[in-house]
């Protein structure tokens, strides 16, 4: 990378008429970092030992921020995100699906141990992936930080003044021309001028500039990447995520204790909840009816009433998939659904001890369920103990096992509705303090029901019946109305409009940085030898690009319309070089030094950062010069 | 009144297939006529590079230092015509190699049956483009909701880009064989292993946002696609002028096919501008994307694969722009950092789709 080194000697020259096209950052040579001898010797003393200490602990700081903002490791550092963010995408996540990981984790369990301590569940916030991107952004910051200054500062500049050889600029021409020098220079800044140019005389020559929008759009892009990553990061701090079941006509007000289950942030408190609450007056589904693909569903929505603040007034909204309910920084989805027949179980002398819907989980398209009824307490047998009853239950909305007596379910509607169900008595285990999933019965403590022959006593129940339990034990009714229930998930993840507005920021400084071109034009007006007045114009962009010399013959047009070429000037190709003849590198010493010797100025410090002759960076729109070659 | 409207929609599903099925037909034409303009292009006997090369050489050394000029001679010589520009290529010396011809190497023959191979391409997108919107007419909305549909979009737009380059007069005819094979490789796929019959969307999927981001989703991949190809050439390419410029003598059948490709550096230019042009777009993909995710999902990023994926191959895309915008990885380098690039975003679009369960994106319903 020897040719994009800075030299620092040439500080004192024209700084102007070399000012950077860009503010990129050039790459050090290194040699200025030699790690461990920053200069100086040690002194005898405790002083010296100080000073010394205190030298080599800022030399080193320096030569560690000057390696991390440096392009190059930026790019490594980009390279390493993208592998790091592979294995998250591989292995079982617990902030992704937590149930995938549990069984990964009884599935292998040699890798199990390794995969905790590389925190392979938890890849994106695991130390090392932090690691990264921090450095990356810090990497950022310490590289926005001093482009801007330069930007800035060439904002507050002006376009540097003309370099001496104008023919060595990747476009040029020339002419002679009767008006006076000043007169050309006159004309040329207004053309310039009003093609918003930045332009002012320097000299002999007019300088212009133009397409500062580019490191504005560079510096906007990468500002942005560091909005969106604080607000993303403010976000996942502050969010809460929860999940709440409810059955039509039931309803649920937004505070921890309602949740079914709830995650947050680490800096979440629970007076950040909003207050609010909602019924659920109605769930809607509608299935493909015919077709390949019967029974897929084509719309959910559930229709809610719901009151903002502790007592609001009651408004009414239909919630679907795609549509939330949004209530202050909070919102409610419609994730999922399934049937909650009503169940009632009577005691042995034909009071009701439990009449509500139960809630049961699908475990297929076709919504085939599985669920348990638990009556925990108000039950007596018939010898008058108290005690709990359990059933476990299976629901089909449109049963499919006719004759072969399995459940499962061929439609998801409620076409042919059958719930079956089997009993036990006991205890369901409820008060051991281990939480118990409502979907199943913990049947270790408790005795099926059996029928006269002995065997489990089960039963398929259609609307409407009922199963005796024996011995006058009671019995448990399938009752006519079935309810629906649908899940909630309630989340809050402040700053989204942050990380939005970061994201449109960024798409838009991107299109900037990468569409438009940054390029300086000059036109210098001498009076040559015969005193007709020879006019130059040059053209030098970032990269060599086909819109450059378009532009420049263009402005050249406009000049030239004012300052024509002199009707027959006595051919003097000494004293006007004729395009034919123009660039003679030869006159300057060899040109083979590779890129930067032959670059735009020659003299003095590489102006353009890295490398811009054989940038082709800068139009991306493939144009002729592309691949029309 | 469903049932009379079930049946159109089958027999247009039924016209989309049979239109699908003829476009591979006439692709597969295509492939040969590209493949006749390629064998005839080898009876020509260009060999600018090499000279191009030795007198780079040349150049290199100060005493006969050529200068880099293209010269515009003003036309004629009225006086007063405005003066011409002169354009001073100030690159490395292999920015004066010259292109290659294109696949007909000069060649009539060969140019005739680039010309049909072409046409026949034209028909193969119109077929393929019937297919795809009597496929949306038969599901009644934008037909990207499984594999299948996004694959025959995918091809459609894939051959569209390269036609509309085409029509741009850019000069990428010799991406006509490599472009064809792999759309004909990629409707195969569609139609034996991916098809799934026409059907309507599932709730997760209705939404605006699909028709955005799923539509530049689909749009991107085909220029990333277009700049690999390239990309891959170049590479190819570049190792040939390589082999010229250390004195070395490439096989024949190498010289036959490199010699009528761009140069080098005009491939890797074409990449570049393609790949950087349509990263704005894939940044407002994934941003769509995300939009999306917290419409439907509560989170607008959850570090799903699929999200994980875009991120992923946004990054190496990102990596790539940098290595050639500024940190000096140019040429090679930056090619292998725009494959890599191009290969995270084919295994974001098949892979996570095929190996990695689980993925919110697998369009089985609400969760
Ligand atoms: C999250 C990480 C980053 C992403 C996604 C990113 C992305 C980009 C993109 C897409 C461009 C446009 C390339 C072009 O102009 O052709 C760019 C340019 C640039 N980036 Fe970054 N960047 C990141 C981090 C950094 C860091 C850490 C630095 C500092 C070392 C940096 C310095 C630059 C510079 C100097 C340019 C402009 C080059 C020019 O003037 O053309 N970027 N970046």
């Amino acid at each position: 990378m020897s040719e994009t080194t800075t030299e620092p000697t040439s500080e004192a020259g024209d700084t102007e008429a070399h000012a950077r096209l860009s503010t990129a950052p050039v790459e050090e040579s290194g040699s200025t970092a030699v790690p461990g001898s920053f200069g100086g010797r040690r002194a005898p003393g405790p002083w010296g030992w100080i000073t010394w200490t205190a030298r080599e602990i800022t030399g080193w700081a320096r030569w560690f921020w000057r390696q991390l903002t440096s392009m190059r490791t930026a790019l490594l550092l980009l390279l390493l995100l993208s592998l790091a963010a592979i294995p998250g995408s591989l292995i079982p996540q617990n902030g992704v699906d937590p149930m995938k990981v549990e069984q990964f984790r009884e599935e292998r369990t040699t890798l199990t141990p390794l995969y905790d301590a590389l925190g392979m569940f938890d890849v994106y916030s695991s130390v090392w992936f932090s690691a990264i991107y921090i450095l990356l952004f810090v990497s950022l910051i310490g590289c926005i930080v001093p482009r801007t200054w330069q930007f800035v500062g060439q904002l507050r500049g002006r376009p540097p003044g003309a370099p001496k050889r104008l023919d060595r600029m990747p476009a040029y021409t020339t002419w002679r021309t009767a008006g006076q020098p000043e007169e050309v220079r006159e004309a040329a800044l207004g053309v310039l001028r009003k093609r918003r140019f930045r332009a002012h005389t320097v000299g002999d020559a007019v300088a212009a500039e133009k397409g500062y929008l580019r490191e504005l759009g560079n510096l906007a892009f990468h500002l942005a990447l560091i909005v969106m990553l604080i607000a993303f990061g403010w976000g996942e701090l502050y969010k809460s995520e929860g999940n709440k079941l409810i059955v039509e006509g039931d309803g649920f007000a937004n505070t921890p204790v309602q949740y079914d289950d709830m995650r947050s942030g680490s800096l979440f408190s629970n007076d950040d909840l909003e207050p609010f609450s909602f019924d659920l007056d109605d769930f809607r589904a509608t299935y493909a009816q015919s077709g390949p693909n019967r029974g897929t569903p084509r719309t959910y929505e559930a229709e809610l009433t719901y009151r903002e603040g502790v007592d609001g007034t009651e408004k009414k909204k239909v919630v679907e998939v795609n549509k939330p309910l949004e209530i202050g920084g909070t919102k409610v989805y419609l994730t999922s659904h399934g049937y909650a027949p009503v169940v009632t179980v009577r005691d042995g002398k034909g009071e009701v001890v439990f009449s509500q819907p139960v809630p049961m989980l699908p475990i297929d398209q076709n919504i085939t369920s599985q669920g348990a009824v638990k009556v925990l307490d108000g039950y007596r047998n018939p010898q008058g103990e108290e005690e709990q009853l359990g059933f476990s239950t299976v629901f089909v909305p449109t049963f499919a096992g006719k004759g072969s007596g399995t459940m499962f379910s061929q439609f998801p509607a409620l076409e042919f509705p059958v719930l079956a169900v089997a009993g036990y008595h006991g205890s369901l285990g409820v008060d051991s303090g281990i939480l118990q999933n409502v979907y199943q019965l913990d049947d270790r403590k408790m005795k099926q029901f059996k029928d006269e022959n002995g065997d489990t006593l089960r039963k398929m129940l259609l609307p409407g019946e009922s199963m005796e339990l024996p011995g006058g034990a009671g019995s448990i009714t399938f009752e006519k109305e079935i309810k629906e229930w649908a899940n909630f998930q309630v989340v809050r993840q402040p700053a989204g409009g942050w990380a939005l507005t970061g994201a449109i920021a960024a798409i838009a400084g991107l299109s900037g940085s990468l569409f438009i071109q940054r390029r300086r034009v000059w036109v210098r007006a001498t009076a040559g030898e015969d005193g007709v007045t020879v006019v130059e114009m040059a053209g030098l962009g970032r990269s060599e690009s086909a819109r450059l010399p378009q532009e420049l013959g263009e402005l050249v047009g406009l000049v030239h319309d004012r300052a024509p070429t002199a009707p027959d000037a006595a051919p003097d190709p000494d004293a006007a070089p004729d395009p034919d003849a123009a660039p003679d590198p030869d006159a300057d010493g060899p040109d083979s030094k590779g890129p930067d010797a032959d670059g735009p100025d020659p003299e003095g410090r590489d102006a353009d950062g890295p490398d811009p002759d054989s940038d082709p960076a800068d139009s991306p729109v493939p144009s002729p010069e592309g691949a029309d070659k | 009144m469903t049932t009379l409207a079930a049946t159109t929609n089958e027999s247009l599903a039924q016209i989309s297939n049979v239109l699908i099925y003829s476009a591979m037909a006439v692709y597969t034409l295509a492939f040969f006529a590209y493949i006749a303009e390629w064998t005839f292009g080898s009876r020509s006997k260009v060999a600018r590079t090499a000279a191009a090369l030795t007198s780079g050489k040349d150049a290199a050394e100060p005493a006969a230092a050529a200068p880099a000029v293209t010269v515009k001679k003003a036309g004629g010589t009225t006086v007063l015509e405005r003066p011409e520009v002169v354009v001073r290529s100030s690159g490395t010396s292999r920015a004066d190699v010259p292109d290659g011809p294109g696949a007909h190497g000069g060649d009539e023959q060969g140019d005739l049956y680039g010309r049909i191979a072409v046409s026949l391409t034209v028909l193969g997108f119109l077929l393929s483009f019937g297919g795809v919107l009597t496929r949306a007419l038969s599901v009644q909305r934008a037909p990207w909701g499984n594999m299948y549909e996004f694959n025959i979009t995918f091809t459609t737009v894939a051959v569209g880009v390269y036609l509309a380059l085409l029509a741009f007069r850019r000069n990428v005819r010799w991406m006509g064989l490599p472009l064809v094979t792999a759309v004909l490789l990629d409707l195969g796929v569609a139609v034996t292993w991916l098809y799934t019959d026409s059907d309507q969307l599932v709730p997760a999927l209705h939404s605006y946002w699909l028709y955005i981001h799923v539509s530049t989703a689909i749009l991107c991949g085909a220029v990333f696609y277009v700049a690999a190809v390239s990309t891959i050439l170049y590479l190819f390419r570049d190792s040939y002028e390589n082999k010229l410029a250390t004195g070395g003598t490439p096989g024949r059948f190498a010289t036959s096919v490199m010699e009528r490709l761009p140069a080098a550096n005009s491939l890797d230019k074409f990449a570049y501008r393609v790949n950087a042009a349509v990263f704005p777009l894939w940044t407002f993909t994934i941003i769509a994307g995300a939009i999306w995710a917290g419409d439907a999902w509560g989170r607008y990023w959850g570090w799903d694969p699929k999200e994980t994926w875009s991120f992923i191959t946004w990054i190496a895309y990102a990596c790539y722009l940098h290595a050639r915008a500024t940190a000096g990885w140019k040429g090679r380098k930056a090619a292998y950092l725009a494959l890599l690039a191009f290969g995270c975003w084919l295994f974001n679009y098949y892979g996570v789709n095929i190996f990695v369960s689980g993925s919110k994106h697998s369009y089985a319903g609400v969760e």
